[in-house]
């Protein structure tokens, strides 16, 4: 068992499992400014995140205001060019209520790039200092909100690594947290099976039309949420890639639907509706898996759990990513880079119960503060792109 | 007696999924029908339980994942070459026949 989980303490009463400090840009014109700054200071936990567009957002802007407020942040600071239509001022106005240190720079008020490096550079040191005494308090399992997605899926994925974090969430379902899984462009063909699970029948019906809104929206674009790696390893259609992802949501009662950023109210599982609303535009609903990973932490997870059988690598800013590998010949393959080795199952070394209970456990440890191998690796993937979201119907989430 | 490292995921399914790869020429047993592979099946890949028509929807899991483009008898690999989905179709990319298979 590993040591008690400890929390740093928020104002809204949230508890983050990290102390990091964030560094965003405000469009890509000061991104290399951002980058230089955090590559300056690679022995603490300071992360870079940003949009890159020029044009505004509603789903961007809020979106940055959930990622720069997340329990796990402790400091925030800001890089603008000067021109671009991202709202910094409502973004510091939010972060300063939310209790943190916010500083912003813009590159074109003070000084050109250098001058600005510098300034973010001292910033930053700064605010290391001041959090490495940061107190904690303890925290407790019902407390925690995990996310889980899947990438590279194989046809082990739903036989193996997909199933065991199904048995995890339902362990920690019954301990009071908060499960989050997706994505709706991955549930086709499961959208019966996953109503009949709904809490009520408005939410049922809420769930089936969000995958219809899915089907709907990736025909529109003409190709499914499914890659080629998907084929070559022995999933032939996306409803056989989304029976192996459902098991994901492991078998407790559904509570509700949250949008992206969307925090759930309390315990129980969720489903993570990505795909826009409305009339198809900006392109993809999540053009990788890191989009849903940032997504899964604008609502609050304290960290995800990414299942792969052909071998993602990605860890994530700001939110640990625990790898769970659901084939043993890609696990020998790159062990280094995996934290769970769930396709022993297919070999008869341990069971899904055992294997739930494995990643139960690490989540635990890794919320007391082990590292997971890409945070080790220094994976701190990131990206945010337009999209459009109406509010969630009334049904959506337990009153 | 269906060959260990064949998994039956649900009763209804007409599928088997290989545990681990199964070398081309392997003689399996599917149910009580002795056969022989006609390709290397890799692990996590599908085979037909039984006979399946033209159109008919393929089970796994008892859930349909796709339909038949083709009949496909007992024991042959069920994948992207006979079978679609009933949603969007799968895409694949060609790929040069030196790339290293992982």
């Amino acid at each position: 068992m590993s040591s008690p989980m400890r929390g740093y303490p928020r104002a809204d009463g949230r508890k983050g499992i990290r102390n990091v400090v964030a560094v965003a840009y405000l469009v890509e014109c000061a991104h290399h400014v951002s980058r230089e700054i955090v590559a300056s200071a690679r022995d603490g936990d300071v992360h870079l995140i940003g949009f890159p567009g020029c044009y505004p957002n509603a789903y961007a802007q809020q979106m940055m205001e959930k990622l720069c407020t997340h329990p796990n942040i402790g400091a925030v600071l800001l890089l603008s060019l000067g021109c671009e239509s991202f709202n910094k001022f409502s973004l510091a106005d939010i972060v300063e209520k939310s209790g943190r240190p916010v500083h912003t720079l813009t590159i074109q008020n003070d000084g050109g790039s250098l001058k600005t490096i510098k300034a973010g550079q001292a910033w930053v040191q700064e605010q290391l200092a001041a959090l490495r005494d940061a107190p904690t308090v303890p925290m407790a399992v019902e407390e925690l909100i995990i996310g889980t997605v899947c990438g590279g899926s194989d046809g082990t994925s739903g036989l193996t690594g997909n199933p065991a974090v199904g048995r995890a969430f339902d362990t920690l379902v019954s301990a009071g947290a908060t499960c989050i899984f997706e994505e709706t462009g991955e549930l086709i063909g499961c959208e019966e099976i996953m109503a009949s699970r709904a809490v009520t029948p408005e939410l049922g019906d809420e769930l089936r039309a969000s995958v219809a809104k899915a089907a709907t929206y990736y025909a529109t674009l003409g190709y499914g949420s499914f890659a080629p790696g998907n084929a070559d390893g022995g999933l032939s259609t996306i409803e056989e890639k989304s029976m192996g992802a459902y098991a994901k949501s492991g078998s407790s009662p559904i509570s509700g639907i949250v949008k992206p950023g969307t925090v759930p109210p309390r315990g129980g599982l969720y489903l993570m509706d990505v795909v826009p609303d409305g009339e198809v535009r900006y392109g993809f609903p999540n053009i990788s898996d890191t989009a849903e990973i940032v997504e899964l932490i604008a609502s609050g997870s304290h960290m995800t759990l990414f299942v792969t059988g052909r071998g993602s690598v990605v860890g994530s800013a700001i939110a640990p990513v625990i790898k769970v590998c659901a084939n043993p010949d890609t696990y020998r393959r790159m062990e280094d880079d995996m934290d769970v080795d769930a396709g022993r199952i297919l070999e008869g070394a341990a069971s899904l119960d055992e294997v739930g209970a494995e990643i139960f456990e690490l989540i635990q440890s890794v919320a007391a503060g082990a590292q997971t191998k890409s945070e080790a690796l220094g994976h701190r993937e990131f990206i945010l792109t337009y999209k459009s979201f109406e509010p969630a119907g009334p049904a959506c989430l337990p009153s | 007696m269906t060959d260990p490292r064949l998994l039956l995921l649900s009763p209804q399914d007409n599928i088997l999924v290989a545990r681990e790869p199964i070398p081309a020429g392997e003689a399996v047993v599917v149910g009580d029908h002795p056969v022989t592979l006609a390709a290397r099946l890799d692990r996590g890949h599908k085979i037909a339980r039984q006979a399946i028509r033209t159109g008919e929807k393929i089970l796994k899991y008892g859930a349909p994942i796709g339909s038949a483009t083709q009949a496909i008898a007992i024991g042959d690999s069920v994948h992207i070459h006979n079978i679609k989905s009933d949603y969007t179709a799968t895409h694949v990319i060609a790929k040069p026949t030196t790339e290293a298979k992982p």
